[in-house]
C-alpha cells in the first residue's frame, strides 16, 4: 500500500542510477535476498496462505461452485452492509483528517515541549488496549453514561450515542485518529516553513500563503494517513461489536456471524473476498486519480507554454 | 521592468530608525539608526549573530521590532504586515516553491496583486531573459542547479517591480567562481532597474564589489556606515578596520594633548592626531602604508617607525607580502611592489616605517580579529 501511495501522490524522487560493478551487483542481490528472506516467509505463512485458503474456501464450501458468490449479490441485505462498511469508513476517514489537521499543524509550529506533550497525547492510547478503550467508550456513551448525565444538566438528552453508526463513528475515530495525526505530522514536518515567509513577502496574505504552499506541500500526508485510516476503518470488528447495533452490522461484524454463528464458512469467506477486492478497488482509483491529477497540471502547463 | 518608461532613478527611501529587537533574554539587534537612500545599493556587512539578518527581517516585516520604528518612503511600517509592504525578498535557501514550475514561481507575486494571464506571461519571459534564463519556463525548481536556482528566487522577487529589493546572503550557498560572476550580474541588473537594493553579507570582499555603500554590523549594533573607501581609509571602530582588510595593529597606553597623541611603543616614540578618546589605544595601519628598511638611516623622511622581524616573505608575482612579528608579539603585515623590502628575508631584523597620518588610532576595545 505504501509503495502505491508513493507511486501515485508522493513527491518525484530522483531515480538515482545503482552504483557499483555487475559482480558487485550480483553479491548485493544475494544479501538483499537473504536479508528480505525471513520477512517474506513470514508474510507467505501468515497472510498469504491464509488469504490463498478464504479465497480456495469462498469457491470450495459446502460444495465446489460459485453459490456463495450468487448468495452475496442476490440478497440486498449483503450489498447494504458493504455499502454501510464503505461509509463509515469514508465518514471516520473524514472526522479524522478535520481533527488531525490542525492537530498535526499545531505540533509543526509549536516549541519542542509542547510537541513532546502533544506527540505523548496522540501515543497514550496505544499503550492501552483496545478492548479497554472501547469498553470505557460504553461507560461514557451508555443512556446513563457520563456524556447524557452532563448533557442531561443542560436540558438536553438523553442522546442515543451507542448501539448506533454514531456510537461506531466516536469510537473508531478515538481508536484510528493516531494513524492520521502521525503520517500528517510527518508530511507537515518536512515543509520548509520559510517557503510561508517568501510567500508573505511576494505578496501573499498568511491565508494564500497557507493554502497556496502549505496546503499543496503536506498533501502526501493527507493521502497517506487517508488511506492508513480507511483500511483500517473497513475491518474494523470490535469497536463497532461492542458500539454498534446489530441491525447496522458492519462487514467483520457480517462475517463473524457467518462463520460463528452459522458455520457457514464460505459465505464469512466471500464476504472476506469482497471486502479485499473492494480496498484494491478503491486504492486502484485513488491511484489513478493521483496520476491524472498530476497528468492534468502537466498538461496544463505544457498548453499555457504553448 | 526593464522599459525605459518605468526605470526609476528615484528608488525607495527606508528609514530605520533607534530600531530594536530583543528576545526573551537577548538582544538581537540595540538602537539600529540608519538611513538607506533611494536607489542606492546598501549593503549589511557583520560576522554570523552580528545582527545584520535581524535587520532585514525587519525590514521586510518578518519579525515584530522591539522599539524605535522603521518607514518606507517617508510612511511608517510598524502594523504593515509583510505581504503589504512590497519588498522582494531573495533568501540564502531559494525558497522556490517546489510543487511549481519556474514559470508558476515568478507569476507568483503577479497573481496576488491580479495581473492579467496574458501579462503574467510576458513578464515573466521577460524577467527570466533578464536572470539569463530565457526559456526555462517550465522547469522545476528540483531540475536546476543550485545558481539557475537562485536566479529564478531572483526573477520572483523582482518581476512585481518591488519598492526595494532585499537579499540575505543569496549567495552563499554557491561556489566561488558561480557567486563571482552572480556579484557582477547583480551589480549590473541593479544599475539596469535603479532601485533600492540592501544586501546581508558576512563576506567582506562581497560587500566591496557590489556597494555604494556598507554598514557594518558587530554585536547588534552597527559600527559604522560608508562608501568602502571611507571604511577602509578612516576606520572608526578597531573592530571595522580589523573587520576590513589586513592590518597591523600597535596597542598602547597614548597621552592626550588637544588632539594631539604620542604612544611609546616598546622603544619607539610615535605621534600623531586624533580625537581625542580615554583608556588603552590601538594604532591600525593597512599593509600597504608600511615601508621595510633594514637600516634605519633608510627610513624615508617624514615616517616614523618601530623595530620589527621579519618572520616570512612570500613572493605574489605583482608584489610581495611580509609577515612582521612586533616588538609586543603580534604579528604584523605588509604588501607592496616587489621593490619594497628586496633582499629582507625571514629572521631579518629590519624598521617598519609609515607617514603619521596614514595610522589611525582608535579606541582599543580589545578586538583582536586577524584577517
Amino acid at each position: 500500500m505504501t509503495a502505491l501511495l508513493e507511486s501515485s501522490v508522493g513527491p518525484a524522487a530522483p531515480a538515482g542510477p545503482t552504483p557499483g560493478t555487475a559482480a558487485g551487483r550480483r553479491g548485493r542481490g544475494w544479501t538483499v535476498f537473504l536479508l528480505l528472506l525471513p520477512a517474506a516467509l513470514l508474510v507467505v505463512a501468515m497472510f498469504s496462505y491464509p488469504l490463498l485458503v478464504a479465497a480456495w474456501r469462498s469457491f470450495a464450501y459446502p460444495e465446489l461452485g460459485t453459490q456463495n458468490y450468487a448468495w452475496f449479490f442476490d440478497g440486498a441485505t449483503n450489498i447494504g452492509v458493504l455499502l454501510r462498511t464503505v461509509w463509515v469508513a469514508f465518514l471516520t476517514t473524514v472526522i479524522c483528517l478535520a481533527f488531525a489537521y490542525p492537530y498535526a499543524y499545531l505540533m509543526v509550529i509549536s516549541g519542542r515541549r509542547l510537541k513532546t506533550l502533544l506527540l505523548v497525547l496522540v501515543m497514550v492510547p496505544f499503550w492501552t488496549s483496545l478492548m479497554i478503550r472501547t469498553f470505557a467508550w460504553i461507560i461514557l456513551l451508555q443512556d446513563n453514561g457520563l456524556v447524557n448525565e452532563g448533557l442531561g444538566l443542560f436540558g438536553i438528552g438523553p442522546l442515543p450515542l451507542m448501539r448506533n453508526t454514531t456510537g461506531v463513528l466516536i469510537g473508531m475515530v478515538q481508536v484510528l485518529l493516531p494513524f492520521m495525526v502521525l503520517p500528517l505530522y510527518n508530511a507537515m514536518a518536512g515543509v520548509d516553513m520559510r517557503l510561508m515567509q517568501a510567500a508573505t513577502s511576494l505578496g501573499a496574505r498568511p491565508s494564500t500563503a497557507f493554502l497556496k504552499v502549505f496546503v499543496p506541500l503536506a498533501m502526501p500526508g493527507v493521502l497517506s494517513g487517508s488511506l492508513l485510516v480507511f483500511i483500517q476503518a473497513l475491518g474494523f470488528y470490535i469497536t463497532p461489536a461492542l458500539l454498534g447495533s446489530p441491525t447496522e452490522m458492519l462487514v467483520s461484524q457480517y462475517i463473524y456471524a457467518q462463520v460463528n454463528g452459522q458455520l457457514q464458512w464460505g459465505r464469512g469467506s466471500v464476504l472476506g473476498v469482497v471486502l479485499l477486492v473492494t480496498v484494491l478497488v478503491l486504492l486502484a482509483a485513488a491511484a489513478a486519480l493521483g496520476r491524472a491529477g498530476r497528468r492534468r497540471q502537466g498538461a496544463t502547463a505544457k498548453r499555457e507554454a504553448a | 521592468m526593464l522599459e525605459s518608461s518605468t526605470i526609476t532613478k528615484t528608488g525607495t527611501r527606508i528609514d530605520i530608525r533607534n530600531v530594536s529587537k530583543h528576545y526573551a533574554g537577548s538582544t538581537a539587534v540595540e538602537d539600529i539608526d540608519l538611513t538607506i537612500e533611494p536607489g542606492e545599493f546598501l549593503t549589511l556587512l557583520g560576522p554570523s549573530g552580528s545582527g545584520k539578518t535581524t535587520t532585514l527581517n525587519l525590514i521586510a516585516g518578518f519579525t515584530d521590532l522591539s522599539a524605535g520604528h522603521i518607514e518606507i518612503d517617508g510612511e511608517r511600517v510598524d502594523n504593515i504586515p509583510s505581504h503589504r509592504r512590497g519588498l522582494g525578498v531573495v533568501f540564502q535557501h531559494y525558497a522556490l516553491f517546489p510543487h511549481m514550475s519556474v514559470e508558476d514561481n515568478i507569476a507568483f507575486p503577479l497573481k496576488q496583486r491580479k495581473v492579467a494571464k496574458a501579462e503574467q506571461k510576458r513578464r515573466v519571459a521577460e524577467v527570466l531573459e533578464t536572470v539569463g534564463l530565457g526559456g526555462y519556463e517550465n522547469r522545476q525548481p528540483a531540475e536546476l542547479s543550485g545558481g539557475q536556482q537562485q536566479r529564478v528566487a531572483f526573477a520572483r522577487a523582482m518581476v512585481f517591480e518591488p519598492r526595494a529589493l532585499l537579499m540575505d546572503e543569496p549567495l552563499g550557498a554557491l561556489d566561488k567562481n558561480l557567486r563571482e560572476k552572480l556579484q557582477l550580474e547583480i551589480k549590473r541588473i541593479h544599475q539596469d532597474v535603479g532601485r533600492t537594493f540592501v544586501f546581508v553579507t558576512h563576506d567582506q570582499e562581497e560587500a566591496l564589489v557590489l556597494s555604494d555603500r556598507i554598514a557594518i554590523f558587530n554585536n547588534g549594533r552597527i559600527e559604522q556606515v560608508g562608501a568602502s573607501h571611507e571604511l577602509y581609509e578612516r576606520p572608526r571602530t578597531l573592530f571595522v578596520a580589523t573587520f576590513m582588510g589586513e592590518s597591523t595593529v600597535l596597542r598602547g597606553e597614548p597621552e592626550w594633548h588637544g588632539t594631539e597623541w604620542t604612544l611609546g611603543f616598546h622603544g619607539a616614540a610615535l605621534r600623531g592626531t586624533a580625537e581625542p578618546f580615554s583608556g588603552p589605544a590601538a594604532l591600525v595601519l593597512r599593509p600597504e602604508d608600511i615601508h621595510l628598511s633594514s637600516r634605519e638611516d633608510d627610513i624615508p623622511a617624514g615616517h616614523q617607525y618601530c623595530p620589527v622581524t621579519i618572520t616570512q616573505s612570500i613572493y605574489l608575482g605583482s608584489g610581495r607580502k611580509f609577515e612582521l612579528a612586533l616588538a609586543d608579539g603580534s604579528t604584523g603585515i605588509v604588501r607592496g611592489p616587489l621593490a619594497r623590502g628586496a633582499g629582507l628575508e625571514a629572521g631579518d631584523r629590519a624598521f617598519a616605517s609609515w607617514r603619521p597620518e596614514r595610522g589611525s588610532l582608535l579606541p582599543d576595545t580589545g578586538s583582536r580579529s586577524t584577517t
